[in-house]
C-alpha cells in the first residue's frame, strides 16, 4: 500500500540541499558532489517505477545516492589501477541490470543511518523540511549561504520587510523544532 | 526607527535581535536592544534562543546549493522529465 507519492518536479526544491549536504561530507569536493546529486535525480527518474511508496521519497533518493557515491569511489580506485572491481548481483534473475534499477530497499536502515540521524546537520535539515518551502528557501539563503538582504530580495522579488518577517517566522520555528529534537 | 528613541516595543526588539544574528543591526539598534532586554524577560528568552540557533547552525557546518546551481539543475531535470513523459 503506497503511502508516499513520487513527484520529480519537486525534487530539486525539496531534496537537493539535503542530498548535497549528505554528499559533500563524503566526497569533499563541491563539483563532484553537485554532479552526484544531479546523477541521483536522473537515476531516480529512470527507475521511478521501482518506487513502491513504502519509504519516503527522500529515503529512496538517499539510497540511490549512496550507490552513486560508492560507484564514484570505485571509479577513482580503478583509475589508479589499485583495485579490482567486481559487482556481484545477489540473484541471477536481475543479472546485468543497472545499479539504479536495483534500488528499492525501503528498510535499508543500517547502524550507519541511525548514527547519521543523530547528527546535527540531519536534525537541522529535518526541521527545515517542516517549514513552508518559501520560508525554508529564504532562511537557507540568508543563514547558510550568507547572502546579503538585498541580493535575496532581488532574486526572490520580495521587499526587505517581507524578508525579515519570513526570517523571524523561520527562526522561531527552527528554534522550537531544534529544541525538541536537539538542544 | 527614529533615533533618540530609547524605548522600543517587543516586536521591534525581536526584529533587531534577528538582524543582530546576521550582523545587520547598527550600533544604535544594538544599544537600544540591550536596554530593552534589561527589563523584558520575554525578549531575553527570545534573544537567547535566537543566539543558540545561530551558534548551532554555525557549529553544524551544513551547506546548501547556490541558487544558480539549483536553477541549472532544475532546467536539466525538467528536460529529462519531459523526455520521460513523452
Amino acid at each position: 500500500m503506497p503511502n508516499h507519492v513520487i513527484d520529480p518536479n519537486q525534487w530539486i526544491d525539496r531534496y537537493s540541499d539535503y542530498l548535497y549536504n549528505y554528499t559533500i561530507s563524503r566526497v569533499n569536493d563541491s563539483n563532484i558532489a553537485q554532479d552526484l546529486v544531479q546523477d541521483t535525480f536522473f537515476a531516480g527518474l529512470k527507475s521511478m517505477k521501482n518506487f513502491k511508496g513504502e519509504a519516503s521519497e527522500r529515503t529512496w533518493l538517499i539510497s540511490i545516492l549512496k550507490r552513486k557515491i560508492i560507484d564514484y569511489y570505485r571509479k577513482i580506485n580503478s583509475n589508479k589501477g589499485k583495485a579490482e572491481v567486481r559487482i556481484n548481483y545477489s540473484d541471477s534473475e536481475s543479472e546485468g541490470d543497472w545499479l539504479e534499477e536495483r534500488v528499492a530497499d525501503p528498510f535499508d536502515k543500517t547502524a550507519e543511518d541511525t548514527m547519521q540521524n543523530t547528527e546535527l546537520g540531519d536534525a537541522i535539515y529535518n526541521c527545515l523540511e517542516k517549514l513552508p518551502p518559501k520560508q525554508a528557501e529564504v532562511f537557507k539563503m540568508k543563514t547558510i549561504l550568507g547572502y546579503e538582504t538585498e541580493v535575496i530580495c532581488n532574486e526572490l522579488n520580495i521587499t526587505a520587510s517581507n524578508l525579515w518577517v519570513i526570517i523571524h517566522r523561520a527562526r522561531t520555528a527552527m528554534a522550537d523544532c531544534l529544541k525538541e529534537n536537539w538542544f | 526607527m527614529s533615533k533618540f528613541k530609547f524605548k522600543i516595543k517587543c516586536d521591534e526588539a525581536n526584529h533587531v535581535c534577528d538582524k543582530t544574528q546576521y550582523e545587520d543591526a547598527s550600533l544604535w539598534e544594538k544599544i537600544i536592544l540591550s536596554l530593552h532586554l534589561i527589563y523584558c524577560r520575554a525578549c531575553r528568552k527570545y534573544s537567547k534562543n535566537n543566539a543558540t540557533l545561530t551558534e548551532t547552525i554555525a557549529k553544524s557546518e551544513i551547506v546548501c546549493l547556490e541558487k544558480s546551481c539549483k536553477d541549472a539543475m532544475k532546467k536539466d531535470l525538467d528536460k529529462a522529465i519531459r523526455e520521460v513523459s513523452n
